[in-house]
């Protein structure tokens, strides 16, 4: 067998301990009806062949295109020492701390993410626990409802669709009304709107959620739309994106009450999904409605220094169905790398990262405005935008087969949008290069013209793929 | 509540730490303790001066971020010294029941690191995506082979995110059917504590159904509670108590009789790989955890995941996009309002694909013959385990056990004050981590013991015996054993103060205002 | 155990104390002993309407919740306010400090119903 170390004389010692001759006694309280006569799986494959055939499945991945996709998963450059350290068995085959005399080296770590990830939100109260970006806001509206009784949330249409289209979901179960806010042509969400959105006194608002930067790359007036929600009693919930904290306002200095959004971007491979770490935060008065885990520091009966689960009594194991959440995960390994991400660039490092993706991002835009797509909106933003481009499906599974991944052509999300119909959603980091962007710009001038690529070898269709990839299909 | 207080590492009381020694495990200072302004830098390029121009200031952090300043060398240290003070698989045994904390092989970490894996972006078009769409494809292929199930979505992210993702589909369905009557879920008082969060979460009521004296499910207490009111019933199989249902057929008929879904919660499939089918024989709907059984690490609480297997009722209400293979052999991800009877999406994108490489390789390197000589495996270690400790603990239910099994420290309590949490302890002093304890609740001091198949007779026979000498000192010198541990990096914790007064991060650190170092 | 003379029990180990038409409610040394060392209690807003029996409040220890049922009918006058601070006086002092809420009552007669001292010392004793 594959890792058991059960010889058949280890069998025999055992099963002659019992008293039998074979394992069958042992299932025969399994009705003959519903016994099954085992599994039709394929054999069983040696490690050296399992490794061709996940090298073959890996290889029919293309990731060598010069990528310009965001859209809530973003590109870093990772520092070899964090992979080095999630390969620690001690960490990542530990389990989860429940008995913490054995277990201070992930109670630690989780310890310095809530410090790391409250200096970076400003806000006191950070859980470890959340799936993804998605599942944070859908909890975070979730804690909004609860604290304030009331059953109603506003959302921005410029926060990541899958965040919204996940919180639906919850909402949907508990019967609360999630109504997103339009945004304006600039790019931001419709403050007039949201004011009155938040004057019906019949359908009282429990919470305003917007993103910083939205799901165009826009800086939001973040301020003035804490400042309405509160005025109406509403808790405004700010969806964001961790890296851009080390150099945009935390959320915890413009008067959000939670801050929710993907720590993917602190040291986490894409993927293809995940895992990743939703972010959770949220004020100090709020830390009995945060679902999750939460490790606080504490002493042992020596007086040393420990660290431990703690509010555990808000929890499912103990809260069973009056549980605000049935989380029971808490995303520690995620947690780890993006603390060791944090340590190993510290204050400097993390700025350097946010401020170089937004120069890349400006030298972006005069190239692609250059070659003719000039970005959508007039409102500012960090390291993300949108740009304008006629036929924007077409040209991004054109602009494929010249090695460029042209970031997400935004129909995809906003499908009924003829303004985003025509658009892409391009994004840059501290890892893109100007040969990128020369060679995108390049690329969408050729295409604009009609050419075809001169060098077709780094083209889609020429690895073998067929020709589907020119109707552009892709995640929604 | 607050963050406590940092003092530089000079200033810091030594004891507070524990005593130094050459080797063995050292308690940590926090990254803000170890911080010193100007260390750090060689990572990342300087950014242009004006890299931040086009954005207002109002918009801009104005405080300088405070942040730990740490070189290279530093970070890596604090981290290899705090990975030394965990226990993992990698490290011993943890019996732990009901969280098969087996091997977690290493194939499956180089696999999941392959660049062309690691660096794909989820929202890349269909046609990049080839290789992890058929990995994906494939496992949910292998997934419902195993579990009996016409589909598997493998979106949930979490086993308890696929115990939602179940009962919203559950919900689906009855709403599709007109009858939106069905407020109730039913749970065995055996049941984990996510069940009844979870059908908290999807808006029905828990109703929890006691079990029978032999640990199963009591046949006519469920019969009456179920009716024209019940979405579901949430059932694991075998029980926590690590005992196979023997009336599931009757129990599966009367739900169904009764107009509801039946609901496996899969937690415990290691103990019946190849054995028994859920979907085959009756259930609904099942989520399965593949850092239980498919051997995904635990990372110390996660990131885990928990994919859900659906018969033909619930097809319709899968979340999406689903993997779709098209008949010239490519692959590509439903587009959205393709199948408008989904119940949308439980989460961004279409799944933790970096756990499932790893569910995916531990599946192809095992067979459909090598899974089941893991159930074998884990059931004949249980039954052994619980035969070595029979004589000096109480053992609560006669019948062989599957995967695990419960003990109680009841007995032992009564006659020498010693309890479960105090033989928890001192399995630490002996090098153990220790089993799950006071779950499931119906057993009074309760022990749930699963050795799974990946330990060697040897290490079955030293857990043993450690258990063993740990009964013989209850009765010798319960004080050894009510003070444990002795031996570990810290001893036990005040756990009220931690709930009083809660200190969740390092009080705030000054800003970085040293030049960045060049 | 603890069980003072003069109080009214439940069968849910909640204690009543009334003087003229104000109901004082707490849990008993034994409930709280079962419990551990408590972390914090959720208590109801002043004014609340309360009925016998129904659920006021949740007490939390550090490995477990439970609920807190009022023995009798009326309106909450005044929460313990040194319990948000200081839920451990419902450990060192849960007959005294420890207190939890003060109720104007609906109905003084309702307490007839309750156990005494003695018989209250009865049902601990059996359970």
């Amino acid at each position: 067998m594959a890792y058991g170390p059960h010889t058949p004389a280890d069998r025999e010692a055992m099963l002659a301990a019992l008293g039998i001759t074979s394992v069958e006694p042992l299932f025969a309280d399994i009705p003959v009806a519903v016994r099954a006569d085992g599994l039709a799986l394929p054999e069983p494959e040696p490690e050296l062949e399992l490794a061709a055939r996940l090298e073959g499945l890996a290889g029919r991945n293309r990731v060598d295109l010069a990528s310009f996709l965001g859209a809530g998963v973003y590109r870093h450059y990772v520092p070899a020492a964090v992979d080095q350290i999630l390969l620690r068995g001690e960490f990542y085959t530990a389990y989860t701390p429940y008995q913490p005399e054995v277990s201070q080296g992930t109670l630690q770590t989780i310890y310095e993410y809530q410090s790391l990830l409250a200096e970076l939100t400003g806000l006191d109260v950070v859980s470890a626990s959340h799936y993804d970006g998605a599942a944070a806001t859908a909890e975070a509206a979730l804690m909004a409802v609860r604290a304030t009784r009331r059953r109603r949330v506003l959302v921005s249409r410029a926060v990541h669709r899958h965040y919204v289209e996940t919180t639906r979901t919850y909402f949907a179960a508990a019967e609360l009304a999630l109504e997103e806010l339009p945004t304006t042509a600039d790019g931001t969400t419709d403050l007039a709107a949201l004011a009155d959105a938040l004057a019906d006194a019949e359908r009282p608002v429990a919470a305003v959620l917007l993103g910083q930067p939205n799901a165009f790359g826009l800086l939001e007036p973040m301020a003035q739309a804490a400042e309405l929600a509160h005025a109406a009693g509403a808790l405004f919930v700010a969806v964001v994106e961790p890296v851009s904290l080390a150099v945009l306002a935390p959320p915890g200095s413009y008067g959000a009450d939670i801050a929710a959004g993907e720590g993917q971007p602190l040291g986490i491979a894409p993927q293809y999904g995940g895992p990743y770490l939703g972010v959770l935060a949220c004020r100090e008065a709020l830390v009995r409605q945060i679902p999750g885990r939460l490790v606080g520091r504490t002493t042992d009966l020596e007086g040393k220094r420990a660290f431990v689960m703690t509010l555990r009594a808000r929890e499912q194991d103990i809260r069973r169905e009056r549980a605000a959440s049935n989380i029971c995960t808490n995303q520690a390994l995620c947690a780890l790398a993006a603390t060791v991400y944090v340590a190993c660039l510290g204050p400097h490092g993390l700025r350097d990262v946010g401020a170089l993706g937004a120069a890349r991002a400006r030298e972006l835009e005069r190239a692609l405005a250059a070659a003719g797509a000039p970005r959508l909106h007039r409102a500012p933003y960090l390291n993300e935008f949108a740009v304008h481009v006629p036929d924007a499906a077409r040209v991004h599974a054109a602009l494929l087969e010249h090695g460029v991944l042209a970031g997400l052509p935004l129909a995809r999300w906003y499908p009924d949008d003829p303004q985003l119909r025509e658009a892409l959603l391009v994004c840059a980091t501290e890892v893109t290069t100007t040969a990128e962007i020369e060679r995108f710009a390049a690329a969408l001038a050729a295409v604009r013209a009609g050419g075809a690529p001169a060098d077709r070898t780094g083209s889609v269709a020429a690895a073998g793929t067929p020709a589907s990839v020119t109707t552009a299909g892709g995640a929604s | 509540m607050s963050g406590a207080a940092s003092g530089s590492l000079d200033s810091r009381d030594v004891g507070s730490l524990g005593p130094r020694s050459a080797v063995g495990p050292q308690l940590q200072p926090t990254l803000d303790e170890l911080s010193r302004p100007g260390r750090g830098g060689g990572k990342i390029p300087h950014p242009p001066a004006d890299a931040l121009a086009g954005i207002p200031a109002s918009a801009l952090r104005d405080a300088p971020l405070a942040l730990p300043e740490l070189n290279e060398p530093e970070v890596v240290r604090h981290f290899v010294d705090l990975s030394r003070l965990n226990y993992s698989v990698d490290g011993g045994f943890y019996p732990l029941g009901s969280c098969t904390m087996k091997f977690n092989p290493k194939l499956n970490e180089w696999a999941a690191r392959l660049p062309g894996f690691a660096q794909l972006h989820p929202l890349a078009p269909d046609a990049l995506a080839q290789g992890t769409l058929q990995l994906l494809w494939e496992l949910e292929g292998l997934l419902a082979e195993i579990s009996g199930m016409r589909a598997v979505t493998l979106q949930p992210a979490a086993g308890a995110h696929g115990e939602l993702t179940g009962i919203l589909m559950v919900r689906a369905y009855h709403e599709s059917r007109g009858d939106h009557e069905r407020r109730e879920v039913l749970v065995p008082d055996s049941a984990h504590g996510t069940n009844p969060a979870t059908a908290s979460m999807a808006g029905f009521t828990t109703v929890e159904v006691p079990s029978a004296p032999d640990g199963g499910v009591d046949l006519d207490a469920f019969r009456a509670a179920l009716g024209p009111r019940t979405a579901a019933v949430m059932l694991t199989n075998p029980s926590t108590l690590g005992l196979f249902e023997g009336r599931v057929v009757e129990l599966l008929e009367a739900i169904h009789e009764a107009g509801a879904l039946a609901y496996m919660d899969g937690a415990n499939l290691n103990a019946i790989l190849g054995k028994f089918r859920p979907g085959a024989a009756g259930f609904d709907v099942m989520h399965i955890n593949v850092h239980k059984t498919f051997s995904t690490p635990h990372g110390g609480g996660g990131p885990g995941a928990g994919p859900v297997g659906v018969g033909e009722k619930l097809l319709p209400f899968l979340p999406s996009p689903r993997v779709l293979r098209e008949d010239d052999g490519t692959f590509r991800l439903e587009r959205p309002g393709e199948r408008p009877t989904s119940i949308g999406r439980v989460r961004a994108y279409q799944g933790s694909s970096g756990v499932f490489v790893r569910a995916f390789a531990y599946i192809r390197a095992h067979g459909g013959s090598g899974l089941v000589e893991v159930s074998e495996d884990a059931v004949l270690a249980a039954n052994y385990l619980k035969s070595r400790i029979a004589g000096a603990y109480a053992i609560p239910y006669e019948r062989p056990c599957k995967h695990e099994f419960v003990a109680s420290g009841g007995p032992l309590h009564e006659a020498t004050g010693v309890r479960t949490l105090d033989i928890a302890k001192r399995l630490i002093d002996k090098g153990f981590h220790p089993p799950t304890i006071y779950f499931p609740h119906i057993v009074d001091e309760c022990l749930l013991i699963e050795p799974t198949e990946t330990e060697s007779l040897e290490t079955l026979d030293a857990f043993a015996e450690a258990l063993l000498e740990i009964a013989a000192e209850a009765r010798r010198e319960p004080e050894l054993v009510t003070s444990a541990p002795h031996t570990a990096p810290v001893r036990r914790l005040d756990e009220a103060t931690a709930a009083r007064q809660p200190d969740l991060h390092w009080r705030a650190m000054t800003g970085a205002e040293s030049p960045c170092p060049t | 155990m603890d069980v003072p003379e003069g109080l009214r029990y439940t069968d849910d180990h909640e204690w009543l104390r009334i003087e003229g038409d104000t109901g004082t409610v707490g849990i008993t040394a034994y409930a709280a002993e079962q419990l551990g060392d408590i972390v914090f209690v959720e208590l109801p807003e002043p004014g609340t309407a309360l009925s016998e029996g129904k659920t006021f409040g949740v007490v939390e220890s550090v490995k477990a919740v439970s609920d807190l049922f009022a023995p009798v009918g009326g309106e909450v006058s005044e929460l313990n306010p040194a319990l948000q601070a200081h839920p451990e006086l419902v450990n060192s002092d849960p007959y005294g400090e420890g207190w939890m809420i003060r109720l104007h009552l609906a109905d003084a007669g309702q307490a007839e119903g309750l156990k005494d001292a003695a018989a209250y010392r009865e049902l601990i004793k059996a359970g």
